[in-house]
């Protein structure tokens, strides 16, 4: 198939397993943004898709080619990395033209490129400015242009935002977004920061202990998690522990939530957003009484902080949806078995 | 950071120790020297002063032009061969673990110890026919048989480089720990083979480490007396063993002082073209 491929790909450092037999399917043109904490393999394995790290094991195919043991050299991709690696020795317009100075292109034709990638990253004229001189968003969108260059079969960027602050890079995010539909380019982001993931991504791959927890589509893994890693890891949620009792029905925070049943009919967990936890008056019908112990009034949104059978449970809610409560009062919480995904322990 | 100037006298007063001894230990010294080259020599005696230009008037000769031009082309090329031996193996070593970079170092620092004589005489015993590195050979069967290497112009250079190459290490190692190691990375993700990224990376960004190395090593190189007589022909001497000669073994000092002056002068006027080329090409770019 066209696009990359990861077959059951293993990196091991000494005793070490950085990343767990992975397998990936990335179709040509798609945006992948890889997310996970710190030391989850996510770098390791971009790495391993750049060549600059070798797999201890598993096979790397790029449009049905095996890749795994070409050099990086020579695979045609182009990298942004986290500390950019602009070459400090050369202009912006010497650092955009490098691929092609050493393939020998004429001049004529690197200078027409590198006019062409720097219009494309909206800093025309920039050619014979010293790369210290820029600012880090122009840094950044100069080392995205080199990396595009030779117009690659595969874009990856490694943490490429994590340098700028959080106004740029939300515009960055969106600019590299539209950039990539532009193009059409099979696209790897590396990334720990999920908001960066849900704007970018066409599939986010949830990453943790070296392993793929879950890839999908944004909306699917904020909807229907796949287990209660993914659940916690993306965005907040609440994760309720639910038991079946004798009569089969299962139960959760002392009550029987009808429409809900624990897979095997054993113990599991619920796991649900805190703006689809609804607030009534309490003793309403099918609903779980608890007591308020915090409120966080955002003024757009108000957290609620709630007691229920030992549990804390946190409900966002605006400020019109929500019945009067202050702290110490007893509320009503509506579990909707709709909006509530039943996870493995 | 900013920097007040200082205000009163006692500010200066950090100063007044190195000042000191940069007095006592090198101006006077070297103030000395170059009153010495004026002085009159006394045939059979020492000198008396007087302010004479003879000594360097002596100096302008075709014998003493071919030698300070054999010194200069030998220091030369010990500095060029330590920087291209020194830079991929200090950036090969900066590659190693933290453990391994310090047990090398430890060797390098350790060939710092020994002084010019023994490195002299290690190198001619081994240069040498009957204990040589050529016995090594035959009994290889890489040669039909032993041969003296030594006294001769490669032997001389080997010495010469392998006595400046721990400095030269030792002058590159923190530039090239601190240099970005994504930087070759990224070029071998743009298209460059790892050499072709060393050599078009690694190198012009280190471009004024390895000038300020080249410098250093040829102003050491200069002052090697010992090496040239254990391990050259005479023809091999340096501009540094003739001023030896002459102030010990012929006692001319003033003569000697006219040729350390000379020397101190044209190598200045070398490492000053030197900067100025490089810092013209830096103005092209």
């Amino acid at each position: 198939m066209s696009g990359l491929t990861l077959n059951s790909v293993r990196k091991d450092f000494g005793s070490f397993t950085a990343v767990n037999d992975v397998q990936l399917a990335v179709p040509q043109g798609t945006f992948v943004c890889m997310l996970g904490p710190s030391g989850c393999g996510k770098t390791t394995l971009l790495r391993m898709i750049a060549g600059l790290d070798l797999p201890t094991s598993g096979e790397i195919l790029l449009d049905g080619e095996d890749i795994t043991a070409v050099p990086t050299h020579k695979r045609n991709l182009g990298m942004v990395f986290q500390s950019l690696a602009l070459f400090p020795h050369l202009s912006v317009g010497e650092n955009i033209a490098y691929p092609l100075r050493i393939r020998g292109a004429p001049r004529e034709e690197q200078r027409r490129r590198v006019d062409e990638l720097l219009a494309m990253i909206h800093l025309p004229g920039y050619a014979d400015r010293p790369v210290a001189k820029l600012s880090g968003g122009q840094r950044q969108r100069v080392a995205i242009a080199r990396a595009l260059t030779r117009s690659p079969k595969l874009f990856l960027l490694d943490e490429p935002l994590s340098a700028l602050d959080a106004k740029l890079r939300e515009a960055m995010q969106v600019e590299l977004r539209q950039l990539q539909q532009q193009l059409g380019i099979t696209t790897i982001v590396v990334t720990h920061d999920q908001r960066e993931a849900m704007t970018m991504a066409d599939t986010v791959v949830v990453m943790n202990q070296g392993q793929i927890r879950q890839a999908a589509s944004p909306m699917e893994i904020y909807r229907r998690p796949a287990d209660t890693f993914v659940a916690d890891f993306i965005g907040s949620t609440n994760l309720i522990d639910m038991y079946t009792d004798s009569a089969g029905r299962a139960v959760a925070l002392d009550q029987a939530i009808p429409g809900l049943s624990a897979p095997g009919g054993g113990k599991a967990v619920i796991s649900v957003r805190p703006e689809d936890v609804h607030l009534t008056a309490p003793g309403s019908d099918g609903t779980i009484t608890g007591t308020v112990t915090f409120v966080r009034d955002l003024g757009g949104t108000i957290e609620t902080f709630i007691d229920c059978a030992g549990q804390q449970i946190i409900a966002v809610s605006t400020p019109r949806s929500r019945p009067e409560v202050t702290v110490g009062q007893p509320v009503g919480v509506l579990l909707d078995p709709g909006v509530c995904v039943v996870l493995d322990r | 950071m900013r920097r007040e100037t200082p205000q009163r006298l006692t500010d200066y007063a950090p100063i007044a120790f190195p000042a000191i001894m940069l007095t006592v230990f090198f101006v006077i010294p070297f103030g000395t020297m170059i009153s010495v080259s004026f002085f009159q020599r006394q045939q059979g005696g020492f000198y008396t002063p007087a302010f004479v230009f003879s000594n360097y008037e002596r100096f302008l000769s075709l014998f003493f032009a071919n030698v300070l031009g054999f010194s200069l082309m030998l220091a030369v090329l010990v500095a060029i061969c330590c920087v291209v031996l020194g830079v991929p193996f200090t950036y090969l070593l900066t590659r190693l673990t933290r453990r391994a970079q310090i047990i090398w170092m430890v060797v390098l620092l350790s060939v710092l110890s020994l002084s010019e004589v023994i490195i002299g005489f290690a190198w001619s015993t081994l240069f040498s026919r009957t204990a040589g590195i050529t016995n090594l050979l035959v009994v290889l069967g890489l040669m039909e048989k032993a041969v003296a290497l030594s006294p001769g112009f490669p032997a001389v250079l080997t010495a010469m480089v392998y006595q400046a190459l721990p400095y030269t290490i030792l002058v590159l190692y923190p530039a090239l720990i601190r240099l970005d190691p994504t930087l070759t990375e990224a070029a071998r993700t743009l298209g460059a083979s790892p050499l072709r990224a060393f050599f078009t990376v690694v190198v012009p960004a280190l471009r004024t480490t390895i000038m300020a190395t080249l410098i250093m090593v040829f102003i050491f190189a200069l002052g090697s007396y010992l090496l040239p007589q254990i391990l050259g022909r005479p023809q091999h001497w340096t501009l540094s063993v003739l001023i030896t000669d002459q102030a010990i073994y012929q006692s001319n000092m003033p003569f000697a002082a006219a040729m350390a002056v000379f020397l101190v002068l044209v190598t200045l006027a070398m490492v000053a073209l030197t900067l100025f080329a490089g810092r013209k090409r830096e103005a092209a770019t």
